[in-house]
């Protein structure tokens, strides 16, 4: 096993990833970042879109500026990248590490600090044929075409029509992809109404109470059949309609990824509105393991701007612990990080997060 | 799939060209691109077969979460695809069942 130089460990160089070498970096503490893609940033390097929220937390900034602007934040000299690199496993008490490095090779470390900055992972949903290729994650389709530049489809069948869904087809119709239809099956739409109109004004046929009953193919996708929902979300018979598509877009929301955490023993529990199965935490960001702590869409789904905020929490309560700032100087930090948190949320579509966040404390594993 | 040739917003610049071979034919791509990047451009969906209904898979989450994309990458199994680079030279083979380990 290495005997490491790194006082903490930071797996996921996503938006919390980054900000939590940023406060531990400005503290003095010596950070390893791990990550499995090939550049920093996480779902951020492929949003070309303005983001929505508050200035202080780039709302206005296009997500692809946002990684470089954090990663000047990040004192060089105290953090070493692993980047295409895997973290497989983590073993309490010692926290002993795996890492795949490079995708090439195992290596052994460990570390009294982990923050896990995992992000979150796509949903699936059930139709017939959902397994055939040409069928994507609203995620993949935008790797494809803002991050490799490719055209994912001709012709598109996007389902959900919530802000990944109406943002994503935005985008399609700027890399020059079609998108013939956008269904969804809520009786509304769920999205801003500024990224709705924007789609409708661009000709895209938005179709509610709506969903994909079956992928046409047998290689891959040549089509696709719809139905229509009554109010009690049952398909309405003799509704059904063909459409002739290459490819069919999930944007059907987000799990968070947490598997290291189980992994390491940590508590979970089952809140609907974090995203369902998520590792129990405290305010401090930290797991009902020792040492092991989380932030960002891997303890709930939300978005960048709170997982920045988790992050920067996670790395100043390690600093606190560490002792690498005077315990006054941390808590104001780390005050003023939670005031930020609680304006992030006070919008109505925070109410759900603040309602998870209410279940969550009212648990505890410590 | 065809690469974007006009972005109002992106610029993509293209690396060094390289050759991958898939199945033994010759695969032109770029450096810095992932090899179902690759594959794609030139037309290949399907990745493997599933492990027990021998159906087809491809892509789907494309961040290296949901194992959809395993290949066998110079002769190793179960490489995601997704999120490894392409380098030249590299063989690429679809992999049917879970994969044969070598040992070396
Ligand atoms: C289409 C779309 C539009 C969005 N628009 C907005 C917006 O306008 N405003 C906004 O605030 N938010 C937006 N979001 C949400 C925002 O992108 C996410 O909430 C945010 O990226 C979450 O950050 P994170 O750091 O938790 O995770 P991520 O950004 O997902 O980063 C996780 C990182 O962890 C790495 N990783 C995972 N597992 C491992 C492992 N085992 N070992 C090593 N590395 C690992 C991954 O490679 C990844 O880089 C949008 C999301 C999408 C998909
Ligand atoms: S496509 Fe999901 S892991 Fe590669």
């Amino acid at each position: 096993m290495k005997t490491d130089s790194f006082d903490v460990l930071v797996i996921g160089g996503g938006p919390a990833g980054l900000c939590a070498c940023a406060e531990l970096s400005r503290c003095g503490i010596k950070v390893l970042l791990v990550d499995e893609g090939p550049v920093l940033g996480g779902q951020l390097v492929k949003q070309t879109h303005k983001f929505f929220g508050s200035r202080e937390h780039y709302a206005g900034v296009r997500g692809i500026e946002i990684p470089d602007k954090l990663q000047e934040e990040i004192d060089e000299k105290l953090i070493t990248v692993y980047s295409s690199s895997t973290v497989v496993g983590i073993y309490p008490p010692n926290n002993n590490v795996l890492i795949y490095r490079d995708q090439k090779k195992v290596e052994e470390h460990s570390f009294k600090y982990i923050i896990i900055a995992t992000g979150a992972s796509e949903n699936m949903i059930l139709f017939e044929n959902n397994d055939l290729p040409g069928i994507y994650g609203a995620g993949a389709v935008q790797t494809l075409m803002n991050q490799y530049g490719i055209i994912p489809g001709k012709n598109m069948l996007m389902v959900g029509a919530g802000n990944i869904g109406l943002i994503v087809s935005y985008q399609l119709l700027q890399a020059g992809c079609r998108v013939k239809k956008l269904i969804e099956a809520a009786p509304s739409i769920g999205g801003y109404l500024v990224h709705a109109s924007k789609i409708i004004r661009m000709g895209i046929p938005v179709q509610t109470s709506t969903t994909i009953l079956k992928a046409i193919g047998t290689e891959k996708v040549e089509g696709a059949i719809t139905v229509k929902l009554d109010e009690n979300w049952n398909q309405i018979e003799g509704t059904e309609e063909e459409i002739e598509v290459d490819t069919i877009c999930l944007s059907v929301g987000l799990a968070p990824s947490y598997k290291l955490a189980v992994h390491a023993g940590c508590k979970q529990i089952f809140i609907r509105e974090l995203g369902g199965m998520i590792p129990w935490r405290n305010s401090s960001q930290e797991t009902s393991v020792n040492g092991i702590y989380i932030a960002g869409d891997a303890c709930g789904v939300e978005e960048a701007s709170s997982a920045m905020i988790e992050g920067r929490l996670a790395g100043l309560n390690i600093a606190k612990c560490m002792k690498r700032l005077s315990e006054k100087a941390c808590n104001e930090k780390i005050d003023d990080n939670l005031i930020s948190l609680d304006k992030l949320r006070s919008g109505p579509f925070g109410e759900r997060i603040v309602e998870g966040i209410r279940k969550l404390e009212g648990k505890s594993y410590e | 799939m065809d690469r974007i040739k006009n972005h109002p917003i992106l610029d993509f610049e293209k690396n060094e060209k390289i050759t991958i071979s898939f199945e033994g034919r010759e695969i032109e791509c770029f450096r810095g691109e992932t090899i179902v990047s690759a594959l794609s451009v030139a037309g290949i969906t399907t990745l493997r077969e599933n492990v027990k209904t021998h159906r087809p898979q491809g892509l789907f989450c494309a961040i290296g979460k949901c194992s959809s994309c395993l290949m066998e990458v110079n002769g190793v199994p179960n490489v995601r695809t997704c999120i490894v680079l392409v380098e030249d030279g590299m063989t690429v083979r679809r992999q049917n069942g879970k994969g044969v380990l070598h040992e070396d």
